[in-house]
């Protein structure tokens, strides 16, 4: 091996390391008793008390249930409508086209993240406060996601689309042979994109939700690690280990199919 | 149970209740926030659902709606929206916003005289201070607090010092930091003498120095703050000295977060923080540890925390009957001494103290009577008219002082000009 | 022309459901929230007034939100660049043949999967003084402990390295997928011609990932405003601002002071930056990028 090489192995184990400290420290913490949260003892006794105190403490399940609803529904929503309007911005020409694609673009820029003042209000007039729809709705129609598509969709050589139009294929025909079966890398990569926001995401679904059936995972953990008490490492940790297993552990399963049908999907 | 209910406490779902009901049916939502961990929304939904048992025409519904600042700004924007609930448990501190956004409505209405001298009078004066403005009660006492000296009594046998004894004045606490305060061969420090937690909100522990230094920093009309009197900079400087000449104290803002679990490894000696830790520090403290009162300067004195029952306006005369009733229902002795036991929030009225439980629970851990007891000495929290922004302004101030990046005189000038240009229109 | 009116139609109808949602989310509350910047905060029975520019001098008077300007310009300035690089170098670690390839990507794409509002706890416990795990180590080295979070001078920059931490590993599954569709014979060509490894980044490498790099920083300039979460953890923001951030900031004056009209100031300024970053980046990247 050559000395270059050593060092670039080296620098990148030690990154890695640095990397999971976080997660290593949940895990070390959410196995051990309290009295280990600043102690790192080899010896130190194992427990399962953390995971089955904070499992009664609060409703993660319920939680986790909200987040996956969210999620699975924004994703769902958004694929829907980004692809129908990218298709329309890609395939057709009508008056005004220019003037709604730049409408779409600026909400790149002004992402509702921003807008959370003027969106609890419209929320709260159209009577959706504290429900799941209204976490998920002003991200639905997303700009990201119809520029992404339409970059897309406009790649596709314009014989394929001819030839299905001979066959008598209807337009929504054609979007559903020809170009979502091609387009199916950006929507992994946008989909990604989308779950891991969605996922993380706290300070508006915060804003908008009051209960225990709506609080995604970020909002009932933050409520959760939030006493006079203290933080409670060991118990906020094993909550989080909990809800964010699942995904952890999918994400080591699949990697490398994940990584290799991304690829294709060549974010351009 | 209670949880699917609250799915359906919309305004349509309520009026079908309603309509299912009895005539007299009254239907009541009541907002509370938790500050103390999961065990006391239950406790709060074990006694709706006690209340609801004995008063069949009564719908109650408790809604938990998360920290103190979530609880506020929901209550506000329901309030806003025309539906409001009838209660709600917010930040005493909030008084002056909520009068100014013409949500709430006093107490005394619902109230005969009889019941204002009984009941009114019977909580402690010291927590009605952060309850009532121009001569009316706006706020019931609930869930209030108070801040208390830890001392880690293994330490002070270590250091010399006598075990039984915290300390009662500033200059013995400097005396005995001084002890407390090891350090290593290295001269770096490995245990403080103390820890008063200042990130996030100084103001309410830095209301335990600017009492005893002889300072009140806010009128009781909401609308004038005394942040630069000469007492108040004395305090602030005994703040900083602490860490910068005493060196006793960890420099910088102190988390809160932390705290307990720095007292638990030894990081520091004797530590400032609620009466809502006892239960906390009461199970996982490795060693004897006591509670004290916060020491005194000219005289004693700390601030009351925590959150009140408001009656909000926009609801029928029967349901804030209904409201009133059930405030009174929940903060009589038995009620209050379970909620009490549960989350350590000190039970408000001296009565409570009289009861059984009460007694056989202050017996079993006597800490919980320096609480009670410093409230003869506590007084209102800072609150004002645009609480947020003046009290940000005071925070802001102190954590400057604290950085070294301002004198005291300096910081605590700067704030009080703010917060005049912030309440003019309140004058 | 039959054709062009049915594609009118059907045009329409496809953009509907999304341009109606854009409207109500995003075109609508942004045009509302510069209204609103010139009226007065509605308290109780005052009602909103026109107050012309008030709030916008109020906002220039305002000492924490020029502070906080500032905050979110370093936060900027250090998240942006750092971690698009730390994601580079890390695709192009696992890219190889490294050692441990599959252990590396997963080290590295924990964080995305970790919310940020709950692993703020542990980052809090990292920065803690005294027993905290980076004084701890320090402490193995005789050094002193440090008030990482609670002194102006550390705090910002401790925020900073929670976000990059976030990021990087997240960004870098996109450099990834793009280095698995250069063709492996474009390296082998330049390891006949004799080129260094540099060189071949530099020349060959780095000119193909631009359009990555492109979609990367814009997700970073977006983050650098919309990654607060932390700060509500671990700082709130202190001590005295010094790790305030303007997301945050507008969240604080919205939803603890209730002053919605000052709340929307802000929002507008935000707005106004985001604008010229965003022409400030087409302008950057324009002629460098191979854009279809």
């Amino acid at each position: 091996m050559s000395y270059d090489r050593i060092l670039n192995t080296t620098a990148a184990w030690l990154l890695a390391l640095f990397w999971l400290l976080p997660l290593a420290y949940a895990i070390w913490t959410a196995f051990h008793p309290a009295a280990f949260e600043t102690r790192f003892e080899p010896l130190a006794p194992l427990t399962l008390q953390n995971f089955v105190q904070a499992w009664s403490e609060a409703p993660f399940a319920r939680y986790f249930l909200n987040t996956m609803i969210l999620v699975t529904g924004i994703v769902a929503a958004q694929f829907t409508l980004c692809t129908l309007a990218a298709f329309a911005f890609a395939r057709f020409e009508f008056r005004g086209k220019g003037l709604m694609f730049a409408l779409v673009l600026m909400q790149l820029l002004i992402m509702p993240d921003i807008l959370i003042v003027e969106n609890y209000r419209t929320m709260s007039q159209l009577g959706l406060i504290d429900t799941i729809a209204a976490i998920g709705l002003p991200y639905v129609a997303s700009a990201f996601g119809i520029f992404l598509l339409r970059q897309t969709f406009m790649t596709v050589p314009k014989e394929l689309d001819d030839a299905a139009r001979v066959e008598g294929c209807s337009y929504l025909g054609i979007l559903w042979r020809v170009y979502i079966p091609l387009a199916k890398p950006t929507f992994l990569a946008y989909g990604l994109v989308s779950v891991s926001h969605h996922w993380n995401n706290f300070v508006w679904p915060l804003i908008v939700t009051n209960s225990v059936e709506t609080r995604p995972l970020t909002v009932g953990l933050s409520i959760f690690a939030v006493t006079d008490s203290g933080i409670q490492w060991s118990v906020i940790n094993a909550a989080t280990l909990m809800t964010s297993g699942p995904l952890l552990i999918a994400f080591l399963l699949f990697q490398r199919q994940f990584v290799q049908s991304f690829m294709r999907a060549g974010i351009k | 149970m209670f949880a699917n209910f609250l799915k359906t406490a919309s305004v349509a779902a309520l009026a079908t209740v309603a309509s299912l009901n009895p005539a007299y049916a009254v239907d009541l939502e009541f907002y509370f926030p938790v500050a103390v961990g999961g065990a006391a929304a239950d406790t709060i939904e074990q006694l709706t659902a006690e209340y609801a048992q004995a008063n069949p025409d009564v719908n109650i519904t408790a809604i938990y709606a998360g920290s103190y600042s979530d609880a506020g700004q929901k209550a506000l924007t329901a309030a806003r929206g025309g539906t409001p609930p009838q209660l709600s448990v917010l930040l005493s501190t909030q008084m002056f916003a909520l009068i100014d956004e013409d949500v709430i409505v006093p107490f005394d209405d619902y109230l005969s005289e009889e019941e204002k001298a009984d009941w009114i009078g019977g909580f402690y004066p010291s927590f009605m201070e952060n309850s009532q403005t121009g001569g009316k009660t706006y706020g019931i006492p609930f869930q209030r607090s108070t801040p208390v000296l830890y001392w880690n009594k293994e330490a002070f046998k270590a250091a010399g010092l006598d075990p039984d004894v915290a300390p009662a004045n500033w200059d013995e606490m400097v005396e005995m930091g001084k002890a407390l305060t090891l350090k290593d061969d290295a001269g770096n420090v490995t245990q403080w003498g103390v820890r008063i937690p200042s990130a996030g909100f100084p103001y309410w522990l830095f209301q335990g120095l600017s009492t005893p230094a002889g300072a009140i920093l806010a009128n009781s009309d909401g609308n004038k703050v005394n942040f630069n009197d000469a007492k108040v900079v004395e305090a602030l400087e005994y703040l900083v000295d602490l860490s910068k000449t005493h060196e006793i104290m960890q420099p910088g803002s102190i988390e809160w977060g932390p705290t307990p679990k720095a007292f638990f490894e030894g990081e520091a000696a004797m530590v400032w923080t609620t009466t809502g830790n006892l239960t906390n520090m009461r199970n996982n403290a490795p060693f004897d540890f006591g509670v004290a009162m916060l020491p005194a300067k000219e005289r004693r004195g700390a601030p009351t925390g925590g959150g009140n029952f408001y009656l909000f306006k926009d609801s029928s005369d029967e349901q804030k009957e209904a409201a009133v009733d059930f405030v009174q229902w929940i903060t009589a002795p038995e009620q209050a001494a379970t909620w009490s036991i549960a989350t350590g929030y000190i039970a408000p009225r001296a009565e409570t103290w009289e009861t059984d439980k009460m007694k056989a629970y202050a017996a079993d851990f006597p800490p919980a009577l320096v609480a009670r007891d410093q409230l003869e000495f506590a007084v209102a929290e800072l609150s004002t008219f645009e609480n947020g922004k003046v009290t940000q302004a005071f925070n802001d101030a102190l954590a400057a002082a604290i950085a070294g990046e301002m004198t005291a005189q300096q910081a605590l000038d700067e704030a009080q000009a703010k917060a005049e240009r912030i309440l003019k229109p309140y004058q | 022309m039959e054709t062009a009116r049915r594609q009118w139609i059907y045009a329409w109808l496809m953009l509907s459901p999304a341009m109606a949602l854009l409207i109500l989310f995003t075109h609508y509350p942004a045009v509302q929230t510069i209204v609103n910047s010139f009226y007065s905060t509605p308290r109780g029975r005052r009602k909103a007034v026109w107050i012309g520019l008030d709030n916008y001098q109020t906002l220039i008077l305002d000492d924490v939100f020029w502070k906080v300007l500032m905050n979110n310009f370093w936060y900027a300035v250090w998240t942006i660049p750092l971690s698009i690089l730390l994601s580079l170098a890390m695709a192009l670690w696992v890219n190889d043949k490294i050692r441990g390839r599959g252990f590396l990507r997963m080290a590295y794409f924990t964080p995305t999967v970790l919310p940020l509002i709950a692993v703020a706890n542990i980052w809090l416990f990292f920065y803690t003084p005294g027993f905290g795990l980076i004084d701890q180590i320090r402490g193995l080295f005789g050094l002193a402990e440090q008030n990482w979070m609670g002194s102006p001078d550390t705090a910002l920059y401790s925020m900073i390295a929670v976000a990059i931490w976030k990021e990087a590993g997240f960004f870098m599954i996109f450099y990834l997928a793009a280095l698995q569709t250069i063709p492996p014979s474009l390296r082998e060509a330049a390891d006949i011609e004799g080129a260094s490894r540099w060189y071949y980044f530099r020349r060959v490498l780095f000119p193909l990932l631009m359009p990555t790099t492109l979609f990367v920083s814009i997700n970073a300039v977006i983050n650098s405003f919309r990654l607060v979460d932390h700060i509500f953890v671990m700082t709130e923001g202190g001590p005295n601002n010094a790790s305030s951030l303007l997301l945050f900031y507008i969240y604080e004056v919205a939803f603890d002071y209730w002053d919605t009209a000052y709340a929307a100031t802000l929002t507008v300024v935000m707005i106004a930056i985001l604008i010229l970053l965003a022409i400030g980046q087409f302008f950057l990247f324009d002629r460098k990028v191979h854009y279809k």
